[in-house]
């Protein structure tokens, strides 16, 4: 579904929409990763409201374009692109965590419609989705697929052989998303190992790369929509980004990575979130 | 009840029988497709290569992509048959089978090629004795041991038709045909190859045909074996075990794999849990020295005249 007349204008409705939704759920649930959600929904609005194409109603249409959320446990911004896009009902957000929930703390397919694959241990997902980009090359298939990872999850080595074939294949219908708010769980990326400069690696594996302001939805819209048919390569885009974007008490705090609001905490992310 | 279960003079690699398979089945459905590291030979895929050039992928020596990016062919349709040394394809990339394969579901076939001590002499990294242990607790993971060329293809071809994923576990070393009446592939299911009412043996893969043979030295000995072909070890025939722990005064398993966790130990949760009865259990006692896979068999005792030596102490035991 394209939103073609004003595409940033739903994009920023919806990415506030989610940073919403989401914090609650980690409010409700007592458990969750906001950081690495709120640095990523910029992104997955993008995506889910300004250039994939897909039917909430049929989860299984093969000409789908498809997103992997390698980075599993943003399940925050992950489950409430998937339910603002139609996959499934509001009333589901609030068992976020819950017993038999099919809302679990990492992704499962079998559970909920629009998982693709199941992540939570990282470096998953983006073999995944070199795999469907291979798959639908074979079939000579329209559809794109998205992969989100995160930045320090560049640190497994799984992503580097997925990287090495895609570019080996080039793969112009698969798009790698880094979601550069360079923290991971305990500290920063560059103080514990380091991944810079992350463009030239790409680059060096045979990507074609593009650096941008992960928060900038018309900068992300033109990036991800454009075709990529006669790059010849895969296309790794380096989204410069904010752990906690949005909430002043989060941003850029690494102790947010799976952080819980206590009641005013929430409260004053809710009056900042408008 | 037919005659009891013979093997046939010739032994055979039974890698042949799951290429012609695969590419019969790649013929008849385009979704098929393969999957290796760099394992095309080692796979005897050479030839489905050359038929299917642009339905092999070889991802290099990268087992965690080769397993992941399996998954993804699943979900854009195909129908991947992941075929690699089972050693680094379960033990490499262990979190991907975990994870994108059996947790997730998908409709994946991972080909184990020469599992067991096949590479004996190339040392312990290189034996695959720890597969069962494994993946059996995987519960979707349909684990299965073909003990022939004729039941690796009929493995092979079942595994194409059910939907979700499938370990298949073959070998490199020769065995002989077994010879079964009316033979059909089930599932799931222990294979009767000889009925008996003393001890049962319980075999896998490479080992049934010598259960078979060890039933012979028992019978000279005036003792009867049952002989079951307990191809799949995941889910395991648990009506076929409680029948042999009521039926027969004691049970050994023989495998290819380390006694702990695999056939042997699945055998034992059952009975143990069930149906008590002495159970000895032939395979190996974990990391095993360097030798030629013959050499490793026989210093193990993988022979019949072990299993025997070790069915007579089970029922031994099972008179006190």
């Amino acid at each position: 579904m394209m939103h073609a007349n004003d595409p940033t204008d739903l994009i920023h409705e919806k990415a506030l929409w989610m940073r919403r939704r989401a914090f609650q759920m980690v409010y409700e649930a007592r458990l969750g990763h906001p950081g690495g959600d709120f640095s990523a929904i910029d992104i997955m609005a993008t995506l889910y409201f300004g250039v994939m194409q897909y039917d909430a109603t049929r989860p299984d249409w093969a000409e789908r374009d498809r997103f992997i959320m390698s980075k599993g446990h943003a399940t925050g911004a992950l489950y409430t692109a998937l339910c603002a896009a139609g996959y499934f009902p509001e009333d589901w957000l609030p068992t976020y965590m819950q017993p038999r929930s099919m809302l679990n703390g990492h992704p499962n397919r079998n559970y909920l419609p629009g998982v693709e694959t199941n992540t939570g241990p990282l470096g998953h997902g983006f073999p995944v989705a070199l795999g469907i980009a291979i798959a639908g090359q074979m079939s000579g298939q329209d559809f794109r697929t998205f992969v989100l990872t995160g930045d320090g999850e560049q640190q497994e080595g799984s992503n580097w052989e997925a990287a090495l074939n895609a570019g080996h294949r080039k793969l112009e219908n698969l798009t790698l998303i880094i979601d550069r708010n360079r923290l991971q769980q305990g500290a920063g990326t560059e103080e514990t190992i380091g991944l810079d400069p992350l463009d030239d690696k790409y680059r060096a594996f045979g990507w074609h790369v593009e650096m941008v302001d992960g928060h900038d939805v018309a900068a992300l819209h033109r990036l991800l929509s454009a075709s990529a048919k006669g790059r010849g390569k895969p296309l790794c885009v380096i989204a410069n980004t904010v752990k906690g974007k949005g909430v002043s008490f989060m941003e850029n705090k690494a102790s947010w990575h799976h952080g819980v609001p206590d009641a005013a905490q929430f409260a004053q992310a809710m009056e900042e979130l408008v | 009840m037919a005659a009891p279960t013979q093997t046939a003079a010739g032994l055979s690699d039974c890698r042949t029988a799951w290429a012609k398979a695969l590419a019969e089945l790649a013929r008849a459905d385009d979704r098929i497709v393969a999957v290796v590291n760099d394992s095309v030979g080692s796979s005897k895929l050479d030839a489905f290569a050359k038929e299917f050039p642009d339905r092999l992928i070889n991802v290099g020596i990268a087992e965690q992509v080769m397993v992941g990016v399996s998954a993804g062919l699943a979900n854009g349709g195909k129908v991947p048959f992941v075929s690699a040394a089972s050693c680094f394809l379960t033990g490499r990339a262990l979190e991907q089978v975990k994870a994108d394969i059996a947790y997730a579901n998908f409709n994946v076939k991972l080909i184990g090629q020469s599992s067991g001590v096949a590479y004996g002499e190339l040392g312990a990294t290189h034996h695959s004795i720890e597969d069962f242990a494994w993946l059996r607790p995987m519960t979707n993971l349909i684990v299965i041991a073909p003990a022939d060329p004729w039941e690796t293809a009929e493995a092979v071809k079942w595994a194409a038709g059910h939907d979700g994923p499938v370990y298949l576990r073959l070998s490199r070393m020769p065995v002989p045909d077994l010879v079964v009446e009316d033979r059909v592939f089930r599932p799931g299911k222990a294979e009767l190859l000889q009925q008996g009412s003393d001890v049962t043996l319980i075999g896998a893969g490479t080992t049934s045909h010598i259960a078979l043979a060890a039933a012979q030295v028992l019978a000279a000995q005036g003792v009867s074996a049952r002989v079951l072909n307990m191809a799949t070890i995941n889910p395991l025939d648990d009506v076929a075990v409680l029948a042999a722990a009521e039926e027969t005064r004691a049970i050994v398993t023989v495998e290819e794999a380390s006694v702990r966790g695999g056939l042997g130990g699945a055998v034992a949760e059952l009975i143990t849990a069930n149906r008590p009865v002495p159970l000895e259990r032939v395979g190996f006692p974990g990391f095993v020295v360097t030798g030629s896979a013959d050499w490793l068999f026989a210093e193990y005792g993988l022979t019949a005249d072990n299993i025997a030596a070790r069915a007579l102490a089970a029922l031994e035991r099972a008179k006190r």
